[in-house]
């Protein structure tokens, strides 16, 4: 059977893309036969639609609506494949000033540690509710997204009911700053740049990285269509191995500069190079005042074995769906959770990495709570007090 | 009585919001509103409660209306999304012709899928207008360099207008290239001989 190499791609300008950009841009998916058209899209419904229905051959998705998708949630039921981790992490919680400064003065310790932050919203809250003020409203980018699980769990860790005592809102990311600006939200969780963008405007404070809440996080994948996949077996290792190269290349420091110059272009992200700079170092300016915050693992691409779909991954974000009520609790749905991510496409084009030492054994590295067993997800979940079982 | 239903356009194109509720208002549907802006979308809906909500696919927005669609606590009532799972034929068709429709309540699929059908027709015929616009915008430039061109000839060759215009569609047949190309040239050539 012949297939055609002409590949339709869509992508959401976010610096996690970055590998999907590097590997048209620098002809490395040329170089393995391939002709990929990137498409710009707007917002991550259009992305899984335009996946879903076969306009895209492939996508840039968040790694949980290519579980939902997979499992019919919330939308049409499509099987999607995710071969390819394109990013881990990357996104990071931003507050208004006011906010920071009533966390601080609530806060029993250092505010960079999450459980402190937490529990300071926790009082934070309670406090407004005493005053009989509205509730805080967070903005995040997606229902199916790491960024809502991120905030959620962070919260929750605090004792904060994510589903009661606060109001939690979808927004575009490119009208967050806009928002948080117009206190329509007091925070947000999003991923690069738009984070920087508010601390550059003097309107809000990264409080953390969403890798100081989960170490490991599955951010956005590379998705095929299972049918795709099942049609054009050769082309699907071709893509993946181009994406393998292009995020080795990416993961360089060497390679940032010219990275970000590829990425800044109008067609792609269309923002300045050096704010995607700060991304890809993971060293970014937390507070208008300056302060600067790194971390090492900030924005995992091409490091730290990233790229390899890891299906302990996959429960953990159904697990998350199951937490905050977006599916039941099932078997079957879990084992359909955990086929969406497929190392072994990606160790078939790439070879299987060694796993590096000093990741977290469950794969996860929660900040707080028990490990992550995704044998057993119903007593992972009963160990959490928030939301009342 | 179905023609009462309250429908909501999300577009942040004047003209093509303007389209789709003329339609619909042809078709009998009395309460249709538009909402152009994007900022606080959700308190606007919330303020209107439609039955219906018809969304330009290009709209950042359209992950605002998916948590809607999942957070019925907010919306207190039962939300679900349009389109028969199954019916990928009008998710298709909807998603090539650029607009998506929610409904908010318990409605009929058959009368939504009316008004969707009608939807797609009309960002169909949008498309083409802006098309028709697009060339009619190109003739227009077209035109006006021809014009300079003309002029430019008229003046240099003390030609008449129709001469200095024959002259130009004769290079242009000999070359194999359009006359507003022609005329460019001139006006390029002239340019570097002032």
């Amino acid at each position: 059977m012949s297939e055609d190499p002409r590949l339709c791609i869509g992508f959401i300008p976010l610096v996690d893309a970055a590998a999907l950009i590097v590997a048209v841009d620098k002809g490395l998916a040329a170089g393995e036969g391939l002709e990929i058209e990137l498409k710009r899209e707007v917002s991550w419904s259009n992305v899984r639609d335009k996946l879903n229905i076969g306009l895209f051959d492939a996508a840039h998705l968040l790694a949980p609506v290519a579980i939902a998708s997979s499992l019919g949630l919330g939308h049409v039921r499509v099987p999607i494949l995710a071969p390819f981790n394109l990013g881990l992490n990357g996104n990071a919680i931003t507050v208004s000033p006011e906010l920071f400064a009533d966390l601080k003065t609530s806060a029993d310790g250092d505010l960079s540690d999450p459980m402190i932050s937490a529990r300071a919203l926790a009082r934070v809250v309670r406090e407004r509710r005493a005053q009989r003020r509205d509730p805080l409203t967070f903005g995040m980018t997606f229902p199916f997204s790491t960024h809502n699980y991120q905030l959620r769990f962070w919260m929750a860790a605090g004792g904060v009911n994510p589903d009661e005592d606060v109001c939690l809102v979808v927004l575009p990311p490119p009208y967050m700053v806009e928002s948080l600006a117009k206190k329509h939200v007091d925070a947000f969780c999003v991923g690069a740049p738009w984070n920087s963008v508010a601390v550059d405007l003097g309107v809000g404070h990264i409080l953390h990285f969403a890798s100081e809440i989960f170490a490991r996080a599955a951010e956005k994948v590379l998705a095929v269509r299972e049918r795709w996949a099942q049609d054009n077996p050769d082309l699907l290792i071709r893509l993946v191995r181009a994406q393998g190269k292009a995020a080795v290349f990416v993961g360089n420091p060497d390679n940032h500069a010219e990275t970000a110059a590829i990425l800044a272009a109008p067609d792609r992200l269309g923002v300045k190079a050096e704010v995607i700079m700060r991304t890809l170092a993971g060293k970014l300016k937390v507070s208008p005042d300056g302060d600067v915050r790194a971390s090492d693992r900030y924005l995992l691409v091409g490091r730290a074995n990233a790229a390899r779909p890891d299906p302990a991954q996959a429960a953990w974000l159904y697990a998350q769906m199951v937490r905050w009520k977006q599916a039941p609790l099932d078997g079957k749905l879990l084992a359909q959770a955990q086929a969406v991510f497929r190392p072994d496409i990606h160790d078939k084009a790439l070879g299987a990495p060694p796993m590096p030492a000093g990741e977290p054994a469950d794969g996860i590295g929660a900040f707080s709570g028990p490990a992550f067993d995704p044998r057993d997800i119903a007593g992972h979940l009963a160990s959490w007090s928030i939301p009342a079982r | 009585m179905d023609l009462l239903l309250k429908i909501v356009i999300v577009d942040e194109s004047p003209v093509r919001s303007a389209i789709i509720e003329e339609g619909l208002r042809e078709a009998g549907y009395t309460q249709v509103t538009r909402i152009e802006e994007v900022t606080n979308l959700l308190a606007r809906i919330y303020a209107i409660d439609p039955d219906v909500i018809i969304i330009d696919l290009e709209n950042p927005s359209r992950d605002v209306l998916e948590q809607m669609f999942q957070v019925s606590r907010v919306v207190k009532r039962p939300i679900a999304m349009f389109v028969d799972q199954s019916d990928t034929a009008s998710i298709q068709a909807s998603v090539d012709a650029g607009v998506s429709a929610y409904i908010v309540g318990g409605l009929m699929k058959e009368r939504v899928k009316n008004i969707l059908d009608l939807c797609i027709s009309r960002f169909n015929a949008f498309s083409r207008l802006q098309s028709e616009l697009d060339q009619a915008k190109i003739a227009l430039e077209e035109r006006k360099v021809i014009d300079r061109a003309k002029g430019i000839l008229m003046k240099a060759k003390n030609l008449t207008e129709d001469e200095a215009y024959a002259l130009l569609r004769k290079t242009a047949m000999n070359e194999k290239k359009k006359i507003a190309e022609i005329a460019q040239s001139v006006i390029t050539a002239s340019e570097m001989f002032k």
